[in-house]
């Protein structure tokens, strides 16, 4: 069948900003189907929130509506766009719920909108429990056993039938937010009062546990000719009872036989059929308990998933690209199979390496949340290798985590000391049977002290096969203690073949790192590199997509021509996450636009720099020396690019410089001046710039009396960090000491930057390119939150809202005079703090910034590409580039928090960014754009009810002026004593509200009752935090709109006047970026 | 991983040489490399009869992970002469298993190696073609073994079927009764999972390969079922002229050996392959529906789809060669397939051939 022709227009909702369980996997996936699509001659509208992405570059869709994923603002759009279908399988658990309420709500029907790749019966099928329940029954296969509760009731009714340990699963949530496991009466109260909250149908499913049994999962494609197959199949390497998306997980399934694996594929398609999935992918979670080989099917998801993302870059089936294309009729044995060129794609891919994949935790940014790992996802990032065995791809994964392990053994401060003989065993079987982050090296640990596969297996549920290869791994690194003097070929081969890196090789027999690398050079164990190619070697591939392996044959061949490297970001992590992916996908574009072969490393899955069609050379693989180096020799670059990839790129700059290997654009030494804080400083200060008073301190003393010198409070950040890692504001000396410690260790030894901080000033940010001559100044953006908020987790408008013409200027030349003194080629990005009309630099990154992408998609430049050029040599006036970009729209970008995962956290934002995503509003003026952001960040602005207000006494003048506008727009006013004192001062009517530690009932307690919709609370001295923690708190979990900054409350009620005067009305990126340039007379 | 530092050594008749460990037995193997994509299923690939005469590489480089299971073997004994593979597991107890893989290539005398780079080996079989080769535990100079492996004798020509067939007729499943026929079956080596299958629609007597035709049709069987086996099918004239005198007095089903066997029968050729089809992804279009199911392959040699004669249809494609995959015909009543239905290992996807057939076989006897 040719793909259908009664449709014209197709129309995909991404799925918005970056939050924990639903990660970048969607721009690969939404960017794959928008292009595929537009190949195919369709007209493709996109919704996506999210301006980190490669799927809302304006080239991507036909259209793209960066608007909020809400019911409202996507019906509007669908009115004005009028498509023929809607494609909601692409944008994860969010594009298929706004698909399923479209459908639901009548949308659909009423502009006669037809849904393809998955239609409303068939999400309630696959997503309502007991209709699930029925289709898998129908096939004969099994759930388990588990009852409904839409109540507190309902809910004790069902748990006394099937008794605990009971697993409590809310209905409609992504990444399995609000469930938990309850082994007693009292755990099950409140796991069932938070999923009932958790749920948007106010639902939960209570249901037998199934803790210990073995974890698969099945990718599925079929097409409207009924032709359907088993694309991956994945085994988890954790058992059940841990979030899937925070497993280790393995492909192909490794411990069960040909019958067992055949049982899954034929439930798999059966089941796929019953649901009714006519076209695409879907996944198919199974469990099957490792005594009897019992099986239960545990859940579906109709679309493209996180897990159906690992699968396409672990087999080199691109199941978007085709799943969009099956959903316009075409079938499975119509498409190629890129890879091969030759054969269909309709097959099931045939493997003949293991992938590991690896979740990237982020619990150091959160003090005081439990490290437990359940049913409830909580890690950040993923990282997938590839290697010729499990122990090979395990080693990578490992490495590729930038955890600070580069093996798998602990840092020894971990072990505690002086314990018996049984207290250390059971110390240890302990570390086996709670999961954490760090379990995979509490197994190496307890191998490594003589237990046993069996015991170890047994405590930890893991399968004594996957126990048995970390045993291996722990047998070789005993074997190279003792002989550490000897190490021969053999030993270093087997090692390498069994994923130990050279740092732990070095260690373990006394080397450096770069000792073992020579030595294995001179001995001859390098790594050659193999293809991934969908076929084991069946058919000859024509994709290059490489991974390494210590074997004896390499098919990298052809190397010859001009080619650049560009070194990824890794895995996801707050501070570094989708922002850096699309900055390296750009310069590979930009690379094979000047005919120069692209080659690309990374270790992330979920990227789309690791599609094999992005760059000329794709290799899947840690971004380590160790890694690197031997891509470099098979390659033979110009020189590599590492500006893109964050600071996992960065950290290589040197040791690359040092090998001889040419850095492109800003030399390694200036990105290395700009990232030493305490080298900068004083460079800075030669400069005669303006910056807040500062010192650098290496030791205690040091720093108690800097700080002394430069008074109270002080931002305490160590150097080299992304993200403000370990960066805090202090009041007073206790805080300074305690935070000394942390901030060492983050920050690898080096010396620690000590900073008067402004507070109440106004933080401006600017990105730039230059190419070692001329700097334009490509955007300049007002934070929104006042300066002592990470900029990451700041709203932040371009252009600036609030600050004079003169002060953009001044920031613009100041931008210009440091490109050049520093020599910039390439990015720049550069932080400002204003105050009293003084403008102090805060920050130089001489790199890429998150604000790439933001900056790109208002001003309607491709800065990533444009700075790949200049770093290529090419003058910015011969790409086009000759003044500073002017916009005449407004964008604000809104950070998006993961608190709701973190419960025993506070909420408070500070220098350390916490954020995981991000949001943009674009309109014609500030408060609409702004709006726009707020209702994309999932804030709902109210229009009327109750706003709480509680501020220090500094806020209390700026406070009142708020307070008259809340109250003349209708809203009621509760304020605690002292803000309610003076907001009644002026005549206003207000309600006085207990704080929490005052007695009851208090603000907590109308929040929960419903009677609060906004929440100002900004409580930056330390006094006040821990009364206003509750406060923060309830508001996450309530979903309260709230703010902690006075600024960020201006915002906030000019947002809620914008809203009251007239509806927001959605607008196409292209149509402003279209405006800009006629005004700009460029097109 | 048992045999420690026991070194092993393949030895290419074109020269090309591996060095690993050895596995399995303590002996030496020769035979024609051939190389399967299965992912899992290396018990049902070791066991199966079709393999006399090659030595299997595996490509997927984890194998004997779950250790052995009886009941899924296809046969008594391994039957490749050898089993090449990147690295072969302790296996951890599965619940079901009964032993490891490394025993049972012991006690059966089948050796192998582990080891080495079994990704080259099997692009070197893809560009090559059929090597013969040489497998050595014993003697680790790769000059004797490279003449050995040039002495080896072709597949080609090569009557292997002999040494697999069983030594009697004897029954199979349940016996004959309302609706469920009996059906005559060839023995050229054939899978448990094919007389298995089988057995879901018939009652079975199996034949050992070389019994007459009209032994068989003594037995009045409904129609008769050619099964799978090793090596060349032009080289078992016997069976091809019993299944000539079969034509047209029953109809004739087959799988794989036994679907080339038939097609030789009725004036088609067979040819060998440059590498085969040996997984279990193959696209698979049944070209009287269209629709496209994944098949299991196991098969060196194929039918020239341009010798069919006249009133031969193609009912069956592989959509990654364009390779015949099933031949059906009125006129005498024949439908043979190239392809492994019974899979074991691999996709379920043929299992409803079973029926097919089965309904195919009824409606042409009335």
């Amino acid at each position: 069948m040719p793909p259908r022709t009664d449709i014209h227009h197709i129309f995909i909702i991404g799925s918005g900003p970056i939050v924990i369980g639903q990660g970048c996997e969607f721009d690969y996936s939404g960017s794959q189907a928008c292009r595929a699509l537009k190949a195919d001659g369709y007209e493709v509208t996109l919704v996506n929130s999210n301006p980190a992405t490669i799927m809302t570059d304006p080239d991507v869709a036909t259209r793209t509506y960066v608007e909020p994923l809400t019911l409202e603002t996507v019906t509007r759009i669908l009115e004005i766009e009028r498509p023929d279908v809607l494609l909601p399988t692409m944008g994860g658990q969010t594009g298929l719920n706004l698909g399923a309420d479209l459908a639901r709500e009548g949308v659909l029907d009423r502009l006669k909108i037809e849904m393809v790749g998955a239609k409303r019966d068939v999400i309630e099928r696959a997503e309502d429990r007991s209709l699930f329940k029925k289709c898998v029954e129908s096939i004969g296969l099994q759930v388990p056993a588990s009852g409904y509760a839409r109540s507190e009731a309902e809910a004790h009714a069902v748990g006394e039938t099937l008794g605990y340990p009971l697993i409590i699963r809310p209905s409609f949530t992504l990444g399995g937010t609000g469930g938990g496991v309850a082994y007693n009466r009292e755990e099950f109260h409140d796991a069932v009062q938070r999923g009932l909250r958790e749920s948007p149908r106010h639902e939960i499913l209570i249901e037998e546990s199934l803790l210990g049994w073995k974890e698969f999962e099945l990718e599925v494609m079929r097409d409207s000719a009924d032709n359907a197959s088993i694309i991956c199949t994945i085994e988890n390497f954790d058992p059940m009872g841990i979030h899937t998306g925070d497993s280790i997980t393995v492909a192909p399934a490794q411990t069960l036989t040909d019958r067992e694996l055949q049982s899954l594929r034929d439930g798999s398609l059966a089941l796929i059929r019953a649901v009714g999935v006519e076209t695409g992918g879907s996944n198919i979670q199974f469990a099957i308990n490792p005594r009897n080989g019992d099986l239960r099917v545990i859940e579906m998801n109709p679309r493209v998933s996180r897990s159906s993302a690992l699968a396409s870059k672990a087999t080199g089936f691109p199941i978007a690209k085709i799943a969009a294309r099956l959903a316009v009729g075409w079938t499975l044995n119509e498409i190629r199979n890129e890879v091969t060129g030759e054969t269909p794609a309709c097959f099931e891919p045939a493997l003949d390496y293991v992938v590991v994949k690896m979740p990237r935790f982020n619990f150091d940014k959160f003090p005081g949340a439990r490290q437990t790992l359940g049913l409830e996802m909580r890690s950040v990032g993923e990282v997938m290798a590839i290697g010729r065995t499990f122990r090979e791809a395990l080693g990578k994964a490992v490495r590729s985590l930038e955890t600070g392990t580069d093996g798998l053994d602990l840092p020894p401060e971990n072990i505690p000391d002086g314990l018996s003989e049984e207290e250390r065993r059971s110390f240890l079987e302990s570390q086996l049977v709670e999961a954490t982050p760090d379990r995979l090296w509490w197994l190496a640990e307890a191998l490594r002290q003589d237990f046993s596969v069996e015991e170890c297996a047994e405590a930890s549920r893991i399968d004594p096969w996957f126990v048995d290869q970390v045993a291996q791994m722990v047998m070789l690194e005993k074997k190279i203690s003792l002989s550490a003097d000897s190490l021969d070929e053999d030993l270093l081969r087997k090692a390498k073949r069994s994923g130990l890196s050279d740092a732990t090789i070095g260690r373990l027999s006394h080397r450096d790192e770069k000792e073992v690398r020579e030595l294995r050079r001179r001995l001859n164990v390098w790594p050659v590199f193999k293809r991934v190619d969908t076929c084991a070697g069946e058919f000859e591939a024509i994709t290059p997509y490489f991974y390494s392996s210590y074997e004896e044959e390499t098919e990298v061949r052809d190397v010859d021509d001009r080619s650049i490297l560009i070194l990824g970001s890794g895995p996801n992590r707050i501070g570094q996450g989708l922002e850096f992916d699309h900055g390296c996908v750009h310069a590979s574009l930009a690379l094979k636009k000047l005919g120069v072969r692209s080659i690309m490393v990374n270790s992330n899955p979920s990227t789309v720099s690791t599609d094999y069609d992005v760059s000329d050379h794709l290799y899947f693989e840690p971004i380590t020396i160790e890694d690197v180096l031997p891509i470099i020799e098979a390659e033979r670059p110009e020189g590599v690019i590492v500006q893109f990839g964050g600071q996992t790129a960065l950290k290589l700059a040197g040791a690359l410089a040092e090998a001889g290997i040419p850095i492109l654009g800003t030399p390694p030494e200036v990105i290395d001046l700009t990232e030493d804080r305490g080298r900068f400083q004083v460079w800075m200060e030669s400069m005669g710039l303006l910056q807040p008073e500062s010192g650098a301190a290496l030791t205690v003393e040091e720093a108690i009396a800097l700080a002394k010198a430069i008074g109270y409070p002080l931002i305490v950040r160590p150097s080299y960090v992304l993200g403000g890692r370990a960066m805090r504001i202090v009041y007073e000396e206790d805080e300074l000491l305690a935070y000394l410690q942390e901030a060492w260790r983050a920050g690898a030894g080096r010396a620690v930057l000590i900073d008067r901080f402004l507070e109440a000033a106004i933080e401006l940010e600017a990105d730039a390119i230059s190419d070692g001559e001329s700097t334009i100044v490509v955007g300049v953006m007002e934070l929104i939150e006042e300066a002592g908020v990470h900029s990451g987790d700041s709203a932040a408008a371009l252009p600036p809202h609030s600050v004079s013409p003169d002060i953009v200027e001044t920031v613009k030349d100041l931008v210009r005079t440091l490109s050049r003194a520093l020599g910039i080629v390439g990015l720049m990005n550069m932080q400002f703090a204003v105050k009293d009309g003084q403008v102090y630099v805060l920050e130089v990154n001489a790199r890429a910034s998150r604000t790439v992408p933001f900056v790109s998609k208002t001003v309607g430049l491709l800065v990533a590409q444009l700075a790949t050029r200049a770093m290529m040599g090419i003058p910015l006036a011969e790409s086009g580039l000759t003044a500073d970009p002017e916009v005449k729209h407004v964008a604000v970008k809104e950070a998006v928090m993961p608190f709701r995962r973190f419960r025993d956290v506070d909420t408070l934002l500070g220098p350390e960014m916490k954020s995981t995503g991000e949001v943009m509003g674009v309109d014609l003026d500030f408060p609409t754009a702004y709006v726009k952001a707020q209702l994309g960040a999932g804030m709902a602005l109210p229009h009327s009810g109750r706003a709480f207000l509680s501020v220090r006494n500094e806020d209390k003048p700026a406070l009142v002026a708020l307070a008259e506008e809340l109250h003349r727009m209708g809203f009621s006013i509760l304020a605690t004593k002292g803000t309610a004192g003076a907001i009644r001062a002026v005549g206003l009517p207000v309600e006085r509200i207990l704080k929490v530690r005052e007695g009851g009932p208090n603000i907590v307690d109308r929040m929960i009752n419903g009677d609060v919709q906004i929440v100002i609370n900004t409580s930056l001295g330390r006094s006040t935090v821990r009364d206003a923690y509750w406060v923060r708190r309830a508001a996450v979990d309530l979903g309260i709109p709230y703010t902690t900054t006075i600024a960020g409350a201006s915002a906030l009620v000019r947002g809620i006047q914008r809203l009251k005067e007239r509806p927001l009305v959605p607008q196409y990126l292209q149509a402003f970026l279209k405006e800009q340039a006629r005004l700009q007379g460029t097109a | 991983m048992s045999t420690g530092s026991n070194k092993a050594i393949l030895v290419l008749e074109d020269g090309r040489t591996f060095v690993g460990q050895g596995i399995g037995a303590d002996s030496d193997a020769a035979g024609e490399l051939v190389f399967n994509t299965s992912m899992a299923g290396y018990l049902e690939i070791l066991t199966d009869p079709s393999y006399v005469g090659q030595m299997v590489v595996m490509t997927y480089p984890h194998i004997g992970n779950y250790g052995i299971h009886p009941e899924q073997m296809e046969s008594e004994r391994p039957g490749a002469e050898a089993f090449i593979v990147r690295e072969l597991s302790v296996p951890q107890g599965h619940w079901r298993a009964t032993g490891s893989l490394e025993e049972l290539m012991r006690a059966c005398g089948t050796p192998g190696i582990h080891g080495i780079d079994t990704r080259a080996l099997t692009l070197h079989i893809r560009q090559a073609g059929p090597l013969r080769a040489i497998l050595s535990r014993t003697e680790l100079d790769p000059n004797p073994l490279l003449e050995r492996a040039r002495s080896l004798p072709r597949m080609e020509g090569r009557d292997l079927v002999s040494g697999v067939t069983c030594r009697e007729p004897h029954d199979f499943g349940a016996p004959p009764g309302a609706g469920r026929p009996l059906l005559g079956v060839y023995d050229f080596g054939v899978k448990r999972a094919i007389l298995q299958q089988l057995a879901e629609y018939f009652a079975l007597r199996v034949y050992p390969s070389n019994v007459p035709a009209k032994e068989v049709l003594a037995d009045s069987p409904v129609a008769v079922f050619l099964s799978n086996g090793p090596g060349d099918p032009a080289a078992l004239s016997t069976p091809i002229s019993n299944i000539k005198s079969l034509l047209g007095r029953v109809p004739i089903t087959g799988i794989c050996l036994g679907h080339q066997l038939a097609a030789l029968a009725i004036g088609a050729r067979t040819y060998k392959m440059k590498f085969g089809h040996h997984g279990g992804n193959h696209p698979v279009q049944d070209l009287t529906t269209g629709s496209v199911r994944i098949g299991v392959h196991n098969h060196s040699f194929a039918v020239d789809e341009k010798s069919l004669p006249p009133g031969v249809r193609v009912s069956h494609r592989s959509l990654n060669d364009e390779t015949l995959e099933g031949l059906a015909c009125d006129d005498p009543p024949l439908w043979t397939v190239q392809y492994h239905p019974e899979a074991s290992p691999g996709p379920h996807d043929g299992y409803d051939l079973f029926p097919a057939m089965k309904d195919w076989l009824l409606n042409r006897i009335g």
